[in-house]
């Protein structure tokens, strides 16, 4: 179906609010002077073919990030999908292809992206306030040729049906053409807003994203595992962290200066039904000071609950057993405490190690599993956990003798054995030498190496700290495009003519309706405002 | 009753409405059938440059004259019938639905594991279908939407299927029911949307046919504007869902609203393909075709990303696919993460 070109007039021939749109140049780039040149490429980059082509491009870019393991997302994934492709892990560096999201390629495309955006936006703003004081066009000529029109006869007099049409239009809130004297037609519009939306919603993601990039800059996110009880405390500086992840512009003097201590943690397990054996609820109680000499205040801190302070928020991700060891060497001397064992499954089986690197006679390093219901499997010859909760608790271990391999300086996982210059205690018979133990028991080492006590049993959380300046600017800016987006969407931009003729006997009435948006209903608009316009004709007669 | 009760109640409930949807499929593939050799007059939906209401014979009736008065009747009888079977069977879903979430310990949403989101997706498609069948005139869509929530039900039953169960503590908060209530709204209008835009490029390609089911279907001005009132209506509830209840909710749970997790990413990639669209549908050169192309892309990774993630990526935090709570996992060598069970 082809539009009858009145229509392509009354849709573009006018400077009125709708046609903001810089008009497509299609002149080739060869046949112009370096001025020209210039004006073209800004032309182009902010052309709608453009934007079009940058978003394909932006969705396209953002694919490979969900496939290839990301470092900002999982970077201990990452690491092993490295060591797993050493050939294609250089040249996948040097694509970018680890960190997807803050790599070159990605960062130009949202930026041309941008780029388009603001000059397309500016432009499109003046015109719009502009077309704002602009009065509807005059009616065209042949109303006939607009796809929705109708037309019917009345007896009334012209100038009394025009009267009504201003009447009518003015009750649903169109903008009305100055009347003249001698005109035949009303010219209304209405819809203006509808262009307002689309600036409010196009300028929103400029700001959500400048929201996004404060936080990346300048906020960090870090974790650190605490043990439970008012002797252990987290307080808010960088040396208190397990795993610390910076913006490029994070300034740790920016951090917020409060400390808290978990004075108490429980957790809602489920005993029966399908998912026995996991846990419900998790629950913390925290007493917290947001500055050193501020009062102390208290705080639930649960899944979902996380606890805010200024631009940080104190979240509560995981948790885990810290039995407590004790190991006596030969002389008497003691060391150990509680010791923070890491879960590798659901039903909280935990590997850890134990270091005395002052043991006398020689150092010891044990390095075994925690079960909190511990329960043997006859299939695999090996104990399990059967359950996450502690309701029958025992540690297995192995023991190491021989340097340990802490003096060299160089830093060392809390959670494994450096086990080069070790040797592993065996049995007369050749078989590992294995210490089984439940709270309250202990064992003596063979050799006079010493006694080995499992005291008790404590628990930790982790808890991941983050500080997210702008999140609120992000937020708002998400909101304003919403609202921009539905006036964009939902508010019809909409013109309707109607004109009266005298023929004959007496007037013929035109009325016809057209819609910018290209997704209105203009058929029932007119059908509308001729009901209307009939109406009350028939009151009054 | 009992949690048992309800769980049994939920599951012949949905074979109930598996039922009732193929009897209501039948029926209108009766009623597509005896229309199936009768020519469309010539232009009876062609020339009214006027919103051409549904525009297929059903609705025509008997002033269509390549259709004689019998014939006419039955099927705007087995039209009638098969939309009423349809209606019946989203009720039966429903009770499908609520009787699950009945089923738990503590009574929960219906949403704790993609058996449920699947029951959920196609019930909302099929109810939207219903809701929207008289404003948009749908009545052309019903064997296409029909045999896609049949197929993606028996999808569920078959494969996703799973036992009731408590709802992962990360997921029992109520910006999970706005996020997800939102989400699935918007992926059944998207739904919607696309197989809308795919008859479309049917019709587009063959206007003039004047026989078979794509003889009646709609002008495809009319499949395009039907298109984008339902990619209209689906892209804020979207927008809604995935850029501000997501980040939300991910910030209360996983401490960082915005994650590049691999459900967030995808979630990304169909707004902005439904963004391109949306420009797709103004921007000279890019109308019609190109557009539905884009919103079957749309489509594409929409449903990529309601089922497919779960399987190919291994880094989601998205747990209901079966990975561990995020809880357990400590980030320190050795401890398996999130993915090592899910995987
Ligand atoms: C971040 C990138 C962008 C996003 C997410 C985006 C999104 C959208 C959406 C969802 C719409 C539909 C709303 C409506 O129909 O009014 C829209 C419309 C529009 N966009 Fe964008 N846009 C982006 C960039 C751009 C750029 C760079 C331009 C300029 C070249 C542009 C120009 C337009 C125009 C002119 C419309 C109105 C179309 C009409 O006449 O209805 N957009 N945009």
């Amino acid at each position: 179906m082809s539009t009858p070109p009145e229509v392509e007039k009354a849709r573009d021939d006018q400077p009125s609010a709708f046609s903001t749109r810089p008009a497509d140049d299609d002149r080739r780039a060869g046949e112009l002077t370096f001025r020209e040149l210039l004006r073209w490429t800004w032309r182009q980059v902010t052309s709608m073919r453009t934007a079009l082509v940058l978003l394909l491009l932006l969705a396209l870019a953002a694919i490979p990030g969900s496939i290839i393991p990301q470092e900002g997302v999982d970077s201990l994934k990452t690491s092993n999908w490295q060591s797993d492709h050493p050939k294609l892990t250089p040249v996948y560096e040097k694509l970018g292809l680890f960190s997807v999201y803050d790599s070159p390629w990605f960062s130009a495309i949202y930026l041309l992206l941008m780029l388009s955006l603001v000059g397309c936006i500016l432009p499109r703003t003046y015109h719009y306030w502009r077309g704002l004081r602009a009065q509807p066009p005059a009616a065209p000529r042949n109303l006939g040729r607009l796809p929705d029109h109708a037309s019917y006869p009345t007896s009334e007099p012209p100038e009394v049906v025009l009267e009504r049409a201003r009447a009518v239009l003015r009750g649903h809130r169109y903008r009305l053409r100055a009347a003249r004297e001698g005109d035949a037609a009303v010219s209304a519009e209405r819809g203006y807003l509808r262009e307002v939306g689309n600036l409010v919603f196009h300028l929103s993601v400029l700001v959500v994203l400048v929201g996004f990039a404060l936080g990346g800059l300048f906020g960090y996110k870090g974790g650190v595992i605490l043990l439970v009880g008012d002797d252990y405390g987290f307080s808010n500086n960088l040396t208190q962290y397990d795993d610390f992840d910076p913006g490029s512009l994070f300034r740790a003097d920016k951090m917020e200066p409060f400390s808290f201590t978990i004075d108490d943690f429980s957790v809602d397990w489920l005993l029966t039904g399908p998912r026995a054996g996991m846990a419900r609820g998790f629950e913390s109680r925290l007493s917290y000071q947001e500055s050193p000499d501020a009062p102390e205040k208290s705080y639930d801190l649960k899944v979902n609950h996380p606890l805010s302070i200024g631009d940080t928020d104190v979240f509560l991700i995981g948790h885990g057993y810290a039995p407590v060891i004790t190991i006596t060497d030969g002389q008497g001397n003691t060391s150990g405490g509680p010791t923070v064992f890491l879960p590798v499954n659901q039903s909280f089986q935990s590997i850890g190690v134990v270091k005395a690197p002052d043991a006398q006679p020689t150092q010891i390093g044990l390095e075994g599993e925690f079960y909190p219901t511990v329960a043997f499997s006859k299939q695999t010859g090996s104990y399990y956990s059967l359950l996450g909760k502690p309701l029958d608790p025992m540690i297995s271990m192995l023991v190491y003798t021989g340097d340990l391999g802490m003096d060299s300086g160089a830093p060392q996982s809390v959670y494994a054995l450096d086990k080069t210059h070790t040797t592993m205690l065996t049995k007369p018979n050749g078989a590992p030498y294995r210490i089984d133990l439940r709270p309250g028991e202990s064992v003596k080492l063979p050799n006079g190496l010493g006694t080995v006590s499992f005291d008790g049993l404590q628990e930790w959380n982790k808890i991941q700290i983050s500080q997210t300046p702008g999140k609120w600017i992000a937020l708002v800016g998400v909101v304003l495009a919403l609202i921009g987006l539905l006036g964009s969407l939902f508010i019809r931009p909409r013109r309707v003519w109607v004109r009266v003729r005298e023929d004959g006997d007496g007037t013929l009435v035109e009325v016809a309706a057209l819609d910018r948006s290209g997704g209105g209903d203009t058929a029932a608009v007119v059908d509308e405002v001729v009901a209307a316009l009939q109406d009350r004709r028939e009151d009054r007669s | 009753m009992t949690d048992a009760a309800w769980e049994s109640l939920s599951n012949q409930a949905v074979a109930a409405c598996g039922l009732v949807y193929f009897l209501a499929l039948l029926a209108h593939l009766v009623e597509w059938a005896a229309l199936r050799k009768v020519p469309v007059a010539a232009g009876s939906a062609s020339v009214d440059s006027r919103d051409v209401p549904g525009g297929i014979a059903v609705a025509t009736g008997p002033d269509d004259p390549g259709v004689d008065e019998p014939t006419a009747r039955r099927t705007a009888m087995f039209g009638r019938l098969g939309y009423l079977l349809t209606c019946i069977a989203v009720a039966v879903q429903l009770v499908a639905l609520v009787a699950r979430g009945m089923a738990a310990d503590p009574n929960r949403v219906p949403w704790g594991n993609m058996y449920e989101f699947t029951l959920t997706g196609t019930f909302v498609v099929a109810f939207l279908y219903v809701v929207l069948y008289r404003r948009l005139n749908l009545a052309w869509m019903a064997p296409v939407v029909l045999t896609f929530v049949l197929a993606v039900l028996m999808v569920a039953v078959t494969w996703l299927y799973a036992p009731v169960a408590p709802l992962t503590e990360a997921l029992s908060s109520y910006w999970l029911v706005i996020h997800v209530v939102s989400a699935i709204i918007a992926t059944g209008a998207f739904t919607l949307g696309g197989i809308t835009s795919a008859l479309y490029l049917v019709k587009a390609r063959r206007p003039d046919t004047t026989t078979g089911y794509v003889a009646r279907l709609p002008q495809p001005e009319v499949l395009d504007r039907v298109s984008y009132r339902l990619h209209a209506f689906g892209f804020p509830v979207w927008t809604f869902a995935v850029l501000i209840t997501g980040p939300i909710w991910a910030h209360q749970a996983w401490s960082s609203y915005w994650n590049w997790d691999p459900k967030e990413v995808w979630a990304f990639i169909t707004w902005v393909v439904y963004a391109a669209y949306l420009h797709a549908r103004t921007t000279a050169g890019w109308k019609g075709r190109n557009a539905a192309i884009l919103a079957l892309v749309g489509t594409a990774t929409l449903w990529f990303n309601f089922i497919g993630i779960n399987y190919f990526s291994t880094t989601s935090q998205h747990s209901y696919a079966g990975g561990a709570p995020a809880l357990v996992t400590a980030e320190a060598p050795g401890a398996g993460g999130v993915s090592s069970a899910g995987r």
